[in-house]
């Protein structure tokens, strides 16, 4: 792999960038892989990267039925930040917050992480006390956040109207390292990587079926013929359940659509990302210079990927309640995002009823951030069979009644 | 912006009037039921690409519950019934079929 | 250099001046003019700079898909970033500021980045900045964010207000075109209700500009006629200014109209948006010019062809004196005899075509035009930020220089693009022209509606018709197609049309042919975010081949514009580079809006006060009379506490738990759930809803009850009064209203629909007054009236009857522990009563408490809170509320699920009292340390802490909180975490902490 830095480009340049090579393979898929990942977004990437890092297992091939990274890896608000309040939580999303501050270094390919904070508002006295046992428990996880005052809130984002007429600012759950990244260029440097590591990266390639054999996994039918495999990983997000399905179980999940907008680009006026949870909406200022808002999730079942405009509105009328500046802002863009959502409204990575077969799915409104984390951990039990990160995670939990529920925390899409 | 009409009071009602209640015909299992059917009953959902029997309440409008069916790709709705039912009625399957020849329930 | 020209302009009024202010500088207009026009009439031919490279820009095209000309515009609470010179009506007074350069738009230092862009390629920076880790944090970030953006941010205090129309139209027509006005003609005849929109301020489109003749008169005489028509019809609505900003699901639409744009501080809203809800939808769009990709492409001076026609036709705006255009197709001919009318010089048209034989080329050879044939533009030349001339070399070769002409303007055309937007959001189809090179809409994959019919037609050019009478005819053709889909029968007629003819175009891609590397670098695809040719077949070089990841690794087609004008350019290049026909790289989607819309619009008037609905108990304006210090509560605003002047929140706490438990306090608690259950098998119903046993209760008796969800966990807490036989008044939380009457609903509609049970929510029916403390008999007795005595009343029983003269129902219920009344009125007769009671409470010293009184008041008696004890995962069990559970129904809701293992464990965490040591109070939302860590490293834990107060009545720190094995461990000092690390002990108590044997409450 011809390795990225400012020298290799200033050569380049002398050459009119003749030199640069593919950043990932085109291969044709062989006949049998150790390893099957279905999906080529950021989950599966980052599932077939640490499979080989962390596991020496890089007979791997990634499976996508479209461009990898062109599903909600692409098509999110960038947002990474690990202040959950429930342990297993905490533990797998702080992981890939740590995993996301040396991933262009790992990587060798800028994945444009920048920890300029992510707040979460407090406009309820309930909501409040919400934070406050939030940041009790990040203590004790490992996950460094504060509760703010309001006067601090003002002074990290000048734009805020602290004294809303209808909810004010009580102060704010803060975690300064935590921020935004480059999303796609998330998915492209771990293909990068795992193309580097010998892995196919098989794009443009649909599963069509799940062969099994004495109830364990032998590989998969696809548009470009069978490819056979020992284990299976399922990493689909929003079409999880069709997935399941071939392979002969169901699971606890829908997907919804969520819906995001961004602004026309304007010089840095916000500093750090915003969650206002209490009016359903959160905010913050990419590197172009839009500001990229999110709002809520349609509530009913939908894959078509478009936007809708009942939240849009609602979200746009709360964010003007707190950011009074953006009434002079126009919308560029909208767009919905499927999102695959469990009985808990928390992930799945787990082993399932068919041997060999594992699925990471779940992720909601949750995704983008989690994906180094979630790929440390899927690629772990996958290899090893047990994982601590993705222990609580289980299918079994929801017999079981032992749900991961962060609803206290987080009342909105994120 | 989905419409449905509702089966109650007969309104064309958007979406801002309704409030989505998931998958329909759900049967319930109590107390003394296994594990198995209780976790179906209560999280495992059909959550098809395809046709979805769904619960919608027109709460903006009569406040009834009232049920659909609808493909979660197109968003073609095949028609709005009673909630107060156990299966779609024969002229909505007929209308899925006409389409899907091969849909079940 | 560009100038008014001394004649033309037809949309123009010379007789009305206007002036305006650019960068600070006076300058004049006239009424009619756009800002882009009258900035070119004062010669001022830069008007911003590009995103990266800070190139100088000029205006492009002349309307909604400018890249280059955004200004800021206005000032204060109306300055708007971004706005585009293009669209912007021109009005006296107004002022705009260039963007994106510092010091100025003349000399802008990160125009250093320019001399640099061979170093800074299409993804330049997910290459570099990489070590070391702590420069890309603390150097390399702050300063590529410091350079994003355009604008300047907007301010807040916006005073302009938007509002929402909501309309239902058979039939919207997006597009004022002449395919526009072709519809709406056609449906016109028909009694469909019809709704027209268009974007600019004046109706007809391109067609009086590129001078076509319709049934036999000019197209400007044909639009007149047809307007006079439409503003008969009594079934169509015209707007202007009113542009179809996007297609959603199931026919609707939404459009932006710009009602004072062009005159802030008019009376009225500034923008509106229009909610439309549509039978059919057809979308006369046009089509929109693309550049030609040569090297120099992007200078200022370097226009549309179509653009540069219109500045001269519309405006009487000479954007050059010697103009040279270049072309690969015929309408681009037009603009030179547009030019060549106007008095000014064609220094030569340039076609890379081999050939240019058709009427227009003729017409232009006729007028004395040199037309080069199989030519191209090799580079341009600029003398300081002026265009002097340009290189012309062979479309076949490498670009070897032939000539050189000298002009001061270039107008380019590589050829038309339909405006499939609004056909592409709801998922209608494309298919690629090889006459045409264009995409256009496929008619046999057109966007579906609910009934799974189609919806969304396009007409005219929009759908690839390029000749006017074929504009014309597909437009009819459209309209009537959508009338019979709506049921109304109509006729499509053909109005002749002349003056349209055109030869064959060529594609042409990059220009010439054979381009270097060097050149491609100089060729502008993106003129805003600076993507040029060579970085689209870097990107497909570097295997970014869909064209998903050429988009987002060059930014192609990311900029305000969103693509209109590169989109298909930079699709052309990389299906060249990646040598597959275009329509198999296929396009990227089109996303609403077509062009940006304003936020304030979108949230409408729906901001400030009448962001949500305030709900107000009947005595909150005594509340706020009297010292009330607000909370949120849902929607409702309750008082926190009553603070009198100079007294802190706790000191005013601290007095009204005082007051009320040594004599006499009042709680509005009118926002307290109150739902109606009646009917003969209401008792069943409860049964089914609460955990206890609720059909044995007799009437006059109030129980405690407990709702869980099917999940088993915990939602809601409340007393229920049955009132009569069939007949129960439930009581939930203040928040769960709506929430327990919707869940109730569902229950009863969708599973037990054969019950006979009939709910109504009576919350906002009645005042409810909590009358508390020793005094509080005396003071019911006081008021007169029904019998409140202990025998008459006993706790947990109520009553109707009258007290104050006033019609009540009275429960004797307690949430503090002292002996307490609930006073349910009318509404209406809320403060009335209220009033009577603090006027009869004088005497005792009554005191007003709010809702933190409240919780302390509860938390010292050891009464759990829904929301402080519960958080959606805790189980009644949890709460050791075993006894409201009942062992003898067979089922309720919430019942099988508790039986679950994990809810069934002996390992959950149950309520306990906490008592610090050192009487502190506890943090809110610590937890119980336990030993060691677990396997992701986190310190072990076992409890919480749920609510936590310093209780006056006690004078210390109190506590609750779920803990492992809690009700087992009473004694037993535990240490809770603080946020800075520290640790504080707590012992674990029974959780009631207050007269433990009811003494004070069952007197």
């Amino acid at each position: 792999m011809r390795r990225y830095s400012a020298f290799a480009i200033a050569r380049e340049a002398l050459r009119y960038h003749t030199g640069w090579g593919r950043a990932w393979g085109a291969p044709a898929p062989k006949k049998h892989y150790d390893v099957v990942i279905v999906g080529a977004g950021g989950h599966g990437l980052a599932t077939a990267y640490y499979l080989g890092k962390n596991h020496g297992i890089t007979d791997v091939a990634i499976i996508e039925k479209g461009w990898l990274g062109g599903g909600n890896t692409g098509r999110n608000t960038t947002i990474i930040r690990s202040n959950y309040l429930q342990d297993p939580s905490a533990a797998i999303y702080e992981k890939a917050r740590s995993l996301y501050e040396t991933m262009s270094q790992d990587l060798n390919y800028n994945v444009m992480f920048s920890p300029r904070g992510v707040m979460m508002l407090a406009q309820t006295e309930h909501e409040k006390r919400g934070y406050l046992r939030t940041a009790h428990a990040n203590a004790l996880q490992g996950v460094k956040t504060e509760f703010i005052t309001p006067d601090r809130v003002r002074e990290i984002a000048p734009i805020i109207n602290i004294d809303g007429p209808r909810y004010p600012v009580l102060g704010a759950l803060w975690q300064a390292r935590a921020g935004t990244a480059r999303h796609d260029a998330v998915a492209w440097g771990y293909a990068r990587a795992c193309s580097d590591m010998g892995m196919d990266i098989i794009q443009t390639c649909e599963v069509t079926g799940v062969t099994r054999e004495g109830g364990k996994v032998t590989g998969v039918e696809t548009s470009k013929g069978h490819i056979g495999c020992n284990k299976l990983g399922i990493v689909v997000a929003g079409h999880s359940g069709q997935l399941a399905e071939m392979a002969g179980f169901r699971l606890p999940i829908e997907a919804v659509a969520l819906q995001a907008y961004v602004s026309e680009p304007i010089k840095p006026a916000l500093d750090c990302v915003i969650m206002a949870n209490t009016v359903h909406g959160y905010l913050s200022q990419s590197d172009k210079g839009e500001m990229v808002i999110g709002g809520g999730a349609d509530n009913h079942n939908n894959f078509t990927q478009r936007g809708s405009f009942s939240h849009i509105e609602e979200t746009t009328r709360a964010l003007i309640e707190t950011f009074p500046m953006l009434s002079r802002l126009k919308m560029l863009r909208q767009w919905g995002g499927i999102v695959d959502m469990t009985g808990d409204r928390s992930p799945i990575l787990s082993k399932t009823p068919v041997d060999g077969i594992f699925i990471n799915c779940g992720w909601g409104t949750g995704g983008f951030k989690a994906i180094p984390g979630s790929g440390w951990g899927f690629a772990e039990l996958m290899a090893k069979g047990h994982s601590p990160l993705t222990e609580a995670f289980g299918l079994e939990r929801f017999r079981e009644g032992r749900f991961i529920d962060e609803s206290v925390a987080a009342g909105v899409a994120h | 912006m989905l419409k449905f009409t509702c089966p109650y009071c007969g309104i064309e009602a958007s979406e801002t009037e309704l409030a989505a209640g998931g998958e329909a015909h759900l049967k319930r299992y109590g107390p003394g039921s296994s594990e198995q059917d209780f976790e179906g009953y209560l999280f495992l959902r059909k959550n098809p690409k395809g046709v979805h029997l769904e619960r919608w309440r027109h709460v903006m409008g009569c406040g009834k519950w009232f049920l659909a069916a609808r493909h979660t790709a197109t968003l073609e709705v095949f028609g709005t019934y009673s909630a107060q039912t156990h299966e779609p009625p024969a002229e909505i399957i007929e209308n899925i079929r006409a389409k899907f020849p091969e849909w079940q329930a | 250099m560009s100038t008014r020209l001394s004649t033309g302009g037809r949309l123009i009024d010379r007789a009305k001046p206007v002036s305006f202010q650019f960068n600070g500088r006076k300058m004049q207009g006239f009424q009619g003019d756009n800002l882009a026009a009258a900035l070119l009439a004062n010669g001022q031919v830069v008007m911003g700079r590009s995103f990266k490279y800070h190139r100088p820009r000029g205006v492009v095209a002349s309307g909604a898909e400018e890249p280059n000309a955004l200004v800021g515009l206005g000032e204060g609470g109306r300055f708007e970033p971004n706005q585009r010179a293009t669209t912007t009506e021109l009005f006296d007074g107004l002022t705009a500021i260039s963007q994106n350069h510092w010091p100025s738009l003349d000399f802008d230092v990160g125009a250093v980045n320019s001399s640099l862009s061979r170093f800074l390629p299409a993804g330049f920076y997910y290459k570099t900045f990489i070590h070391p880790r702590a420069a890309w944090k603390h150097l390399f970030e702050p300063f590529i964010r410091k350079s994003a953006g355009l604008g300047k941010p907007s301010n807040p205090g916006d005073p302009d207000t938007y509002e929402h129309a909501y309309v239902h139209v058979d039939l919207l027509i997006v597009g004022g075109g002449i395919a526009g006005l072709q519809a709406a003609l056609t449906a016109a005849k028909t009694d469909a209700k019809v709704l027209l929109l268009e974007q600019e301020a004046h109706w007809g489109g391109r067609a009086p500009v590129d001078g076509a003749e319709i049934d036999g008169v000019a197209a400007e005489e044909w639009i007149k006629n047809a307007l006079q028509t439409l503003e008969a019809a009594p079934n169509v609505t015209l707007r202007k200014r009113c542009m179809g900003s996007g297609v959603y699901d199931h026919g609707y639409a939404l459009a932006y109209e710009r009602c004072t744009d062009h005159m802030p501080g008019a009376a009225g809203p500034r923008h509106r948006l229009w909610r439309i809800r549509a039978g059919q939808i057809i979308t006369a769009t046009g089509a929109l010019e693309r550049p030609l990709s040569f090297s120099g492409n992007d200078r200022p001076g370097v226009m549309l062809a179509s653009a540069l026609r219109d500045y001269i036709v519309n405006y009487g705006v000479s954007p050059g004196d010697r103009v040279v255009v270049v072309t690969n197709n015929d309408d681009a001919y037009r603009t030179a005899l547009a030019v060549k009318d106007s008095g000014l010089t064609v220094a030569c048209i340039i076609d890379a075509r081999a050939s240019a034989d058709g009427p227009l080329p003729q017409a232009c050879r006729d007028a004395g035009i040199r037309v080069e044939t199989g030519k191209a533009i090799a580079g341009v030349g600029m003398k300081g930020k002026a265009l002097k001339f340009v290189d012309i070399c062979a479309q076949a070769g490498e670009g070897s220089v032939l000539e050189t002409v000298g002009c001061d303007a270039v107008a380019m055309s590589g050829g038309w693009s339909p405006v499939v937007h609004l056909w592409s959001h709801c998922g209608g189809k494309l298919l690629w022209s090889e006459d045409n090179f264009h995409f256009y809409p496929d008619v046999t994959r057109f966007p579906t509606d609910h009934k799974g019919a189609q919806y969304v037609r396009t007409a005219g050019i929009a759908s690839g018709a390029m000749l006017t009478h074929e504009v014309l005819g597909n437009a009819s053709e459209s309209a009537v197609a959508a009338l019979e889909q709506l049921g109304h029968s109509a006729e499509a007629w053909r109005p002749s049309a002349t003056g349209s003819e055109e030869g064959a175009m060529a594609p042409v891609w990059v220009m010439p042919q054979g381009a270097s590397k060097a050149k491609k670098s100089k060729m502008w695809l993106d003129f805003q975010n600076d993507v040029k040719v060579s970085d689209v077949e870097l990107a497909a070089q570097e295997g970014y081949q869909s064209v998903e990841h050429t988009k987002r690794y060059t930014t192609l087609g990311m900029a305000t514009d969103q693509g209109k004008l590169s989109n298909i350019n930079g699709l052309a290049v990389l299906s060249g580079a990646l040598n597959q026909p275009i329509p198999q790289t296929g396009t990227t989607t089109f996303r609403p809006p077509y062009t940006p819309i304003s936020m304030g619009v979108i949230a409408g008037p729906g901001t400030g006060k009448t962001f949500q609905p305030l709900r107000k108990t009947p005595m909150h304006g005594w509340h706020e009379a009297n010292g009330a210090d607000w909370e949120p509560v849902g929607q409702w605003r309750r008082p926190y506490c009553y603070t009198k002047s100079g007294e802190s929140r706790e000191a005013a706490v601290s007095r009204e738990i005082r007051n009320t438990r040594d004599s006499l306090g009042l709680l509005d608690a009118s926002t307290l759930g109150k739902i109606l259950v009646t009917g003969p098998d209401a008792g069943k119903f409860l049964d089914m809803l609460y955990t206890n046993m609720m059909s044995t209760l007799k009437p006059g008796k109030c129980r405690y009850g407990l709702m869980c969800n099917e999940n088993g966990f915990l939602m809601d807490d409340g007393v229920v009064a049955r009132l009569d036989e069939n007949s129960f008044l439930v009581h939930t939380t203040s928040g769960g209203a709506d929430h327990m009457h919707a869940h109730m609903e569902d229950w009863l509609q969708c599973e037990w629909w054969d019950w006979k049970v009939y709910t109504a929510n009576l919350t906002e029916q009645y005042a409810q007054i909590a009358v508390v403390g020793p005094n509080a008999r005396k003071l019911l007795e006081k008021l007169g009236g029904m019998d409140v005595s202990k025998e008459a009343m006993a706790f947990m029983e109520h009553a109707d009857g009258e007290l104050a003269e006033l019609p009540v129902r009275v429960y004797r219920i307690s949430f503090s522990g002292e002996l307490s009344y609930e006073i349910a009125v009318p509404a209406n007769r809320g403060l009335e009563l209220w009033e009577k009671i603090v006027e009869a409470g004088a005497e005792w010293n009554i005191t007003p408490y709010g809702t933190e009184a409240l919780h302390v008041m509860r938390a010292e008696k050891g009464f759990i809170m829904i929301g402080d004890e519960t958080d959606g995962t805790v189980i009644p069990q949890d709460l050791n509320l075993s006894w409201a559970i009942s062992k003898k129904k067979e089922d309720f809701l919430g019942k099988r699920a508790q039986a679950r293992s994990h809810m069934a464990s002996a390992e959950r965490w149950k309520l306990v009292g906490l008592e610090t040591i050192d009487g502190s109070v506890l943090p809110d939302g610590a937890y119980a340390l336990a030993e060691g860590t677990n396997e992701n490293g986190q310190r072990n834990t076992q409890g919480r802490v749920t609510s936590t107060y310093h209780s006056p009545t006690l004078g210390r720190g109190i506590a609750m909180g779920l803990v492992l094995h809690g009700p087992d461990r009473m004694g037993e000092v535990l240490k809770f975490n603080k946020v800075d690390g520290s640790a504080v002990e707590a012992k674990i108590v029974d959780p009631v902490f207050y007269d433990k044997d009811g003494e004070k409450q069952n007197v």
